[in-house]
């Protein structure tokens, strides 16, 4: 059963040939049985998932249910959930027990899919590599010495060893593209805007989306229908009907136009990964469509832009956690300063620290305009380069990473060279475009992801295009070993 | 040397809406601690602000009233510093972008004198919640139902240059706001918190001297002491040879001074940023023009009609229209009785007099304004003397009824029938036969003796002018 | 830009966290390696651009003025750290 896409499963859900209490035992079986070697859980939801189990199974009977009702998926521990512990992979919130659903979580729910468990992520979903969670971090299940990436870490393994057919996951710089490459599975990355951030731990709020991640682009295809939507309760969340993605992944690719930037193709990429890339596209172009080089001329200047905003909104983001209303506390503070210090320097591991400190600095008096006004003026350059692009192209083509996984503790000593691996995502969260990775062949036995960007909202072409890709490859069917 | 004072204030004003401004939860007064405070004013993780459209409408009722800009781009900033009301960690305020800019607002000082004082920006903001001090040992206690109350923050230019205008501006902001039905103004619940920024400088200097702001003044009376006392401190400092520190006082209304501020304020880098999870506030033409439609009659209109229509000085007219609950009054009264000087002197007598002694609002008087003017009209129609007039005010005001009823109950009607009067004076002539006499020899004063009689006999409802005429014709006989 | 002990300890305290004296040379460290590295920006050519703060030039939707939100203090509370009546708890402040 756990080979099974969710586009399987729903099938052998509807015609009885097992229900959602054994697909989901079977779930926590495996969960059971193999998580010890990925850390891939922070908490597992044994019971509630047995209740929806059986809640799914009762639809089910009565002929009624949806694509998802019945199928096990696991939450990124970013994303709220009621009576649930919350934790966003921090000390801070190891306590905390959320009062209400996320959005997201509430959709998926409402869609009958029944949640097994809370992933583990990088604190905060700060990291690029998942060696930043409180909670330990996360192997790769292609390889027990490799990083899954980052910060969707738990998210990505999870999937990857087939303990759940699917995870949600978050994407403020590539945090759900990136595992997803590392890992050899599929994961979306939305709009900005197309999915509701409520309830969703935040980050960066201007850069924050969350997303779907599965084995195949037909089983993205389905969370992302359900996850998608208009939520009153998020003024960034656009009020635009939801496509039926599934429902047009097969068009075919002819009168399509693939680019490729030049800048995704440089100096950093390595070689194997640009071979499969060149490979992936070749696939592409034999399915109809036209490939055009393309530049994005301030590609190279995504990064350090990311890393002026996405502190800034983060140190204010985070200042919430004060130890006052909920979560972590020091012991016995001796006035209010020591509260507040004491809790956030013990609350918060030091990659937090580290990024809350840019954000404060790069916003205090007398650096804002050198720093934060700088940095989005230099962001709208980057999105009117894509939108100069998207005059001439339908999607974009490349890297999602430059690299396969690396060594667990090869980058944490130079968090400049840790965050060069997000260097082909980061670009797409400052413009607020779609993007898509998915498995494109491996290298060293490590996987490989190639990523498809698109224009605002066309995550039904991001779809067709990687379905299509899919149907001609079988990278994505692949299973790490131990895990099969 | 003559110093002269430099003031500009700052007035927060919460708005009047049903609920927060980024949340759906309530904001009246006076519920058990947190009970109005839901996870986005708590600031949990995750939960995201969504713009209150009435706060919107009601700035810019505001800005209208000031003849102000409205601006159709303004943007909401967060201001960070930690403090345990502030839950987020940061206020969702308005900082480059506000949403009214360049207004103004006319004070009357003097009664007839009047000073334009400039606004330079209103913006919308959140409120913090508050901290209880008292009652706890070694304790602060936190109870955030006000945190995310909309406030709008009203900046004054520096343009007032004592206390009492200080005091003046205070109030016309405070009746406007009022007028405008955007807050109940309440000071003790602190619906309406001053603070004000004071200098000094030498009279005549152009440059402005360094100055301090006093926190949270919260009556015009204190606004009126604390900027005396603090304008009084400057001067002495540097009469003295001492210099002005820039820095945050508080007023202790105990010792009548204004002391520092001991936190919350040490740093000030306060890293305004423009707020993520908000988007720009975009304010249509058709908007502004839908509340442009709502705006009643302003303060400075109304005294204007007041004084033209109704014939009345620009005092009395100052004084009518201080809240529009007031002057509406005023107007039901003055229509039912057709004589706006005779509404205008038992308004602003009789009934703002009884009010004040029971401590109540113009909107909760036991004699409404159908009342008063039935007891208006009774005068008018010589059945009640001024003076018997005030006995039937005050038993209406106790609750016995209209004016109609009192007058019935006890028998208060003026003796106007000339036959039954007749009788009384015959009667009283009879009794008093040495002063007749001596009248009728001439000694015309005792007139009033004999009135004073008559009055007497019939419990002062006799018609005095009536009273007069029969006793003479009666005496000269 | 380079950053020294006192400037990352004036940083932490305006950012409310305490960091242990021995890993503040590190801090120093990572932090102006950052910073050097952001510091490109400084070379780009922007007059007349300008800031983007939102992917999506929208402008901010409004909510009606409805009570949406009922009393949920009894759950709130049950995972805060320290209350009493009703009342968050935190060590004493002056004014």
């Amino acid at each position: 059963m756990h080979k099974k896409t969710i586009a399987q499963l729903a099938a052998g859900l509807r015609s009885g040939e097992f229900s959602s209490i054994e697909l989901t035992r079977a779930c926590l079986e495996r969960i059971r049985r193999l998580d010890s070697k990925l850390n891939a859980f922070i908490t597992v939801s044994e019971e509630q998932a047995l209740a929806a189990a059986q809640a799914a199974d009762s639809i089910r009977a009565t002929g009624r249910g949806g694509a998802l009702t019945g199928i096990p998926i696991a939450h990124k521990d970013i994303f709220c959930t009621r009576g649930v512990k919350t934790s966003c992979g921090s000390r801070m919130l190891d306590n905390f027990i959320a009062p209400y659903d996320a959005y997201v979580v509430e959709r998926l729910k409402a869609a009958g899919a029944v949640m097994v468990g809370k992933t583990n992520m990088d604190e905060f979903a700060m990291g690029s590599s998942n060696e930043t969670s409180f909670f330990g971090p996360v192997h790769n299940p292609w390889a027990g010495t490799a990083v899954p990436g980052g910060s969707s870490g738990g998210s990505a393994a999870a999937v990857a060893a087939r303990l759940v057919p699917a995870a949600t996951g978050t994407d403020t710089g590539g945090s759900i593209r990136q595992p997803a490459a590392l890992c050899g599975i599929s994961g979306l990355k939305p709009t900005y805007g197309r999915v509701s951030r409520y309830g969703m731990i935040a980050f960066a709020s201007s850069l924050d989306q969350g997303g779907p991640m599965a084995r195949t682009v037909e089983d993205l295809a389905w969370l992302i229908e359900a996850m998608a939507g208009f939520d009153p309760r998020d003024s960034t969340c656009v009020e635009r009907p939801v496509p039926r993605y599934a429902a047009g992944i097969d068009a075919p690719l002819t009168g399509l136009t693939v680019g490729l930037p030049k800048e995704y193709f440089g100096a950093g990429l390595s070689p194997a990964v640009g071979d499969l890339i060149q490979a992936a596209v070749g696939v592409v172009q034999r399915l109809g469509a036209q490939i055009k080089e393309i530049s994005l001329p301030n590609s190279q200047l995504a990064v350090p832009v990311y890393y002026v905003i996405a502190p800034a909104e983060a140190s204010s983001n985070l200042s919430r956690y004060d130890g006052v209303r909920y979560g972590y506390r020091c012991s016995e503070p001796r006035d209010l300063d020591d509260l507040y210090e004491r809790t956030r320097g013990e609350g918060f591991g030091a990659e937090v620290k580290r990024r809350i400190m840019v954000g404060t600095y790069v916003l205090s008096a007398g650096y804002y305009d050198a720093y934060y006004l700088k940095a989005q003026q230099v962001r709208r350059m980057i999105r009117d380069d894509f939108i100069r692009a998207f005059e001439e192209v339908d999607v974009i083509m490349g890297p999602t990473a430059p690299t396969a996984a690396f060594d667990l503790g090869e980058k944490t000593s130079d968090p400049v060279q840790m965050y060069l691996s997000d260097i082909y995502t980061i670009a797409v969260n400052l413009a607020g475009l779609p993007a898509l990775s998915i498995p494109a062949g491996f290298a060293e036995g490590r996987p490989v992801g190639l990523q498809l960007i698109g224009d605002f909202f066309a995550e039904e072409r991001l779809l067709n295009v990687g379905h299509r890709y899919q149907q001609e490859t079988d990278w994505h069917a692949r299973i790490p070993r131990g895990y099969e | 040397m003559d110093w002269e004072a430099v003031i500009g204030l700052e007035i927060h004003i919460q708005l009047a809406t049903k609920t927060k401004i980024f949340s759906g939860a309530a904001t009246a007064y006076g519920a058990a601690p947190n009970t109005q405070a839901c996870a986005i004013d708590l600031g949990m993780p995750g939960v995201l602000p969504v713009l209150n459209e009435q706060a919107v409408r009601m700035a810019v009722k505001l800005g209208l009233a000031l003849d102000a800009t409205i601006a159709p781009h303004s943007v909401f900033a967060r201001k960070n510093y930690f403090y345990p009301d502030l839950p987020k960690g940061y206020q969702i305020s308005q900082y480059e972008l506000p949403v009214v800019t360049d207004g103004e607002l006319n004070i009357e000082l003097d009664g007839s004198v009047s000073k334009r004082i400039r606004i330079i920006r209103a913006h919308l903001e959140e409120d913090a919640g508050k901290s209880l001090h008292e009652g706890f040992e070694q304790v602060t206690a936190i109870d955030l139902n006000r945190a995310g109350t909309p406030l709008i923050e009203v900046v004054s230019a520096p343009d007032m240059r004592s206390a009492k205008e200080a005091v003046a501006y205070m109030k016309k902001l405070h009746s406007l706001v009022r007028y405008l039905e955007i807050s109940d103004g309440n000071m003790q619940e602190g619906s309406f918190r001053c603070d004000a920024n004071i200098s000094v400088r030498s009279l005549g200097e152009s440059r402005l001297g360094t100055r301090t702001e006093v926190k949270n003044v919260n009556s015009f009376r204190f606004v009126e002491r604390a900027i005396n006392y603090e304008i009084q401190r400057q001067i002495e400092l540097l009469e003295d040879g001492g210099e002005v520190v820039q820095e945050t006082r508080l007023f202790d209304t105990g010792r009548n001074e204004t002391r520092p501020m001991r936190t919350k304020e040490e740093a000030n880098d306060y890293r305004y940023f423009p707020d993520p999870d908000l988007l720009p506030l975009e304010i249509e033409p058709a908007l502004i023009e839908g509340v442009r439609k709502t705006l009643p009659e302003l303060p400075d209109a109304k005294r204007a009609r007041f004084m033209l229509n109704y014939g009345l000085d620009a005092y009395d007219s100052t004084v009518l229209t201080a809240s529009r609950a007031l002057a509406d009054y005023f107007e039901a009264v003055t229509a039912q009785c057709d004589d706006a000087k005779l509404a205008g002197n038992w308004v602003m007598g009789e009934l703002s007099g009884a009010l004040n002694k029971a401590g109540l609002d113009i909107t909760e008087a036991p004699v409404s304004s159908e009342m008063l003017g039935v007891l208006l009209q009774r005068i008018k129609d010589n059945t009640l003397s001024g003076k018997i007039a005030k006995e039937v005010f005050e038993a209406m005001w106790n609750g016995e009824g209209g004016a109609d009823t009192v007058i019935e109950q006890r028998g208060l009607k003026q003796l106007t029938d000339c036959s039954a009067l007749e009788a009384i004076i015959e009667e009283v002539i009879a009794a008093n036969p040495n002063q007749a006499q001596q009248y009728r020899a001439g000694k015309e004063k005792l007139l009033g003796f004999f009135v004073g009689q008559v009055m007497k006999a019939t419990k002062g409802q006799a018609h005095p002018q009536l009273v007069n005429e029969l006793l003479q014709k009666k005496l000269g006989a | 830009m380079s950053l020294g002990p006192s400037q990352v300890r004036e940083i932490a305290h305006l950012a409310r966290l305490a960091v242990d004296g021995n890993d503040i040379p590190a801090y120093a460290e990572n932090l102006s390696r950052i910073l050097d590295f952001v510091e490109q920006l400084g070379s780009v050519a922007t007059e007349g651009t300008a800031p983007l703060a939102h992917p999506l030039e929208m402008s901010q939707r409004l909510r009606a003025d409805a009570v949406g939100e009922e009393d949920q203090r009894e759950l709130f509370q049950s995972i805060a750290p320290a209350t009493q009546d009703g009342l968050y708890l935190v060590p004493k402040v002056i004014e």
